[in-house]
């Protein structure tokens, strides 16, 4: 007992390499500690009889040290396997440590009784599946973020999409739905190659079927627009509204010869559905006459010029 | 005659003269020439011998008996369960409503302690045709897993990026029409298969009036899905004709038709971790493709 009493003395006061100091306590991290806690009563290094319940591959043993054996330490712990029933086990410790004092005794069935509930509990956990977290190291996930940006910048999503989706309606895919007149598309498609590879090309070639209504004696009179009862809009809407009617050029310089007829072809269709293009046709302000022209060819964009 | 470098014209004028017709030159015979293609990492991409052909017949052979066949060839209509992994996120719950909002016939059912596999056994009773589990992690979804049924293959995505409908500028509300497909360059054997296990989620028949169009886009490895709503237009360009002789007047105004987006609907990206031959499991099941960091070391060498 003296010798404990310098042992404790020296451990707790100088360093003890088995005491763990957190915040909620000291605790000990002797694996032959019954409580665990860092106490007087409970270092296995500051007391010579003691005793402590270990566990090994699910099998609870009782160990035991008595100072008879203090200077054995090879074989200071003497080792008796616990019977796996709860209450023969408790009636084994009585056995073995009858005499023992009666703290120590309570500890360790104290001990015996937290480690069965343990074991039960990781027996049943075992049974269920559990989800095992597994983790990337930091660089990989860096790595994959910066490779994940740069595609996305390769990748011009929206462009391909919209190239996809007219891709689909030239083969067709939509069929009737949308009344855009497929083939003259191709047809503008093929004028367009050949515009580009034939560099002078004159436009002004084509003439428009135009109706004159009347001469052109009145032009040079100047009339206000009051006068005019309305401008002729040639109103040919299916149901769609009109987005944006721009008004056709003024050709100002051009009063004294014919009239000169400026038109532009069918607006932007809005929102649902896609109209057959018919053109609008204004008539041009300055000139009282009304003139109106007839488009066959409904797409393009033709201009008389003089 | 001897031909002086111009700038040893001493006269300033005549010189810059001189310099003037030189830069003119070279700019007519830059543009004359055309344009050297640049190098991207798809255009040096390590040839990859798994590429599908278009016309292998082994690959429609193999089409027509995997497990998604009957789905494509609608046989059966799609039916999905989206479920999650068993710990709280903030933005799953946004994130399933707007999968089920894309996804036509899915169904959301809350996860409880379930097991995958029993969850999987309840899915075949109640005649599902495939389970979308969406994991998280720190609180966010991080982890796709779908799962074909009854014994279909299941694909592990690592799920990043999510932006949410509401975060998106502009967006718009889909409909219910059935949404078109768009999947673009699965082109391995690999890839190919992916896309026909996200191509079973969807119903194969699309309503064209609906407009809505359900992308997925693979580039480098990373599946990048987007939802939009499209519109065709025609729109008229003016093209000046300042190419070839001198600058015409004249302008020649194209007609275009072209496609307008409006995105809807959430956008995140996909990267596949494994692919798992039969349902869930992941003890005794057999891969047919993990991922492994060695795999990572080729900057040039892509998978699907």
């Amino acid at each position: 007992m003296q010798h404990d009493e310098v042992i404790w003395q020296v451990i707790r006061h100088r360093h003890c390499s088995f005491m763990a100091k957190i915040e909620t306590g000291i605790f000990c991290r002797n694996p032959y500690n019954v409580t665990g806690i860092c106490n007087r009563s409970s270092c296995p290094l500051a007391n010579s009889r003691y005793a402590t319940i270990r566990d090994h591959d699910g099998v609870f043993y009782l160990y035991m040290k008595t100072i008879e054996r203090a200077h054995m330490p090879n074989k200071l712990w003497e080792r008796v396997k616990m019977p796996r029933n709860y209450a023969k086990a408790l009636e084994i410790i009585d056995k073995h440590m009858m005499y023992w004092p009666k703290l120590l005794v309570h500890k360790t069935k104290q001990r015996l009784t937290k480690m069965t509930q343990m074991r039960i509990r990781m027996r049943k956990l075992a049974l269920k599946t559990r989800e095992k977290i597994m983790t990337v190291p930091t660089k990989q996930k860096k790595r994959e973020a910066r490779r994940e940006e740069k595609a996305e910048k390769a990748a011009l999503l929206e462009k391909s999409i919209e190239k996809e989706l007219l891709e689909r309606l030239k083969k067709g895919v939509y069929g009737d739905i949308y009344n855009y007149p497929v083939d003259k598309y191709n047809e503008i498609l093929d004028k367009e190659e050949v515009g580009k590879a034939t560099i002078s090309e004159d436009e002004e070639e084509e003439e428009p079927v135009i109706e004159y209504v009347e001469g052109y004696e009145e032009l040079e009179e100047e009339d206000d627009m009051e006068d005019f009862g309305g401008l002729a809009i040639r109103e040919d809407y299916d149901n769609d509204n009109l987005n944006d009617d721009d008004d056709g050029d003024d050709d100002d310089d051009d009063e004294e010869e014919n009239a000169s007829v400026a038109y532009k072809r069918g607006r932007k269709s809005s929102a649902r559905k896609l109209a057959k293009e018919e053109p609008a046709a204004k008539s041009n302000k300055k000139i009282k006459v009304q003139v109106e022209v007839e488009h066959e060819d409904a797409v393009e964009r033709q201009r008389a010029v003089y | 005659m001897k031909d002086l470098l111009p700038s040893a014209i001493k006269n300033k004028e005549k010189r810059s003269e001189v310099h003037a017709k030189l830069k003119h030159q070279k700019k007519l015979e830059r543009r004359r020439r055309p344009r050297p293609v640049p190098r991207t990492i798809e255009n040096t991409r390590e040839l990859d011998e798994t590429v599908c052909k278009p016309d292998d017949e082994e690959l429609f052979a193999g089409n027509d008996a995997d497990e998604f066949s009957c789905i494509l060839k609608e046989e059966r209509t799609p039916k999905v369960l989206i479920t999650t992994s068993r710990f709280h996120s903030s933005r799953g719950p946004a994130f399933i409503d707007e999968l089920i909002s894309v996804i036509p016939n899915a169904h959301y059912h809350k996860r409880g302690t379930y097991d995958l596999k029993k969850i999987v056994e309840y899915a075949n009773n109640k005649d599902f045709t495939s389970i979308i589990v969406v994991h998280t992690n720190r609180r966010e979804p991080d982890a796709l897993l779908i799962i074909g049924l009854p014994s279909g293959p299941t694909a592990h995505f690592k799920l990043s990026r999510l932006v949410l409908r509401k975060d998106i500028k502009n967006h718009g509300n889909p409909t219910n029409h059935q949404p078109e497909l768009i999947f673009n360059n699965f082109t391995t054997r690999l890839g190919h298969r992916i896309g026909r296990l996200i191509q079973s989620l969807f119903p194969q028949d699309p309503n064209f009036r609906g407009r809505r169009v359900v992308t997925f886009h693979n580039q480098r490895d990373f599946i990048f899905f987007r939802h939009h709503r499209y519109i065709f237009e025609t729109k008229e360009s003016k093209e000046p004709e300042s190419k070839g002789k001198g600058k015409k007047e004249v302008a020649k105004t194209q007609e275009k038709v072209i496609t307008r987006l409006q995105e809807c609907g959430p956008r995140f990206t996909l990267k596949l971790i494994s692919l798992q031959h039969g349902t869930f499991d992941t003890k005794g099941g057999e891969y047919e493709w993990t991922h492994k960091p060695e795999m990572d070391t080729s900057r040039r060498r892509f998978f699907l």
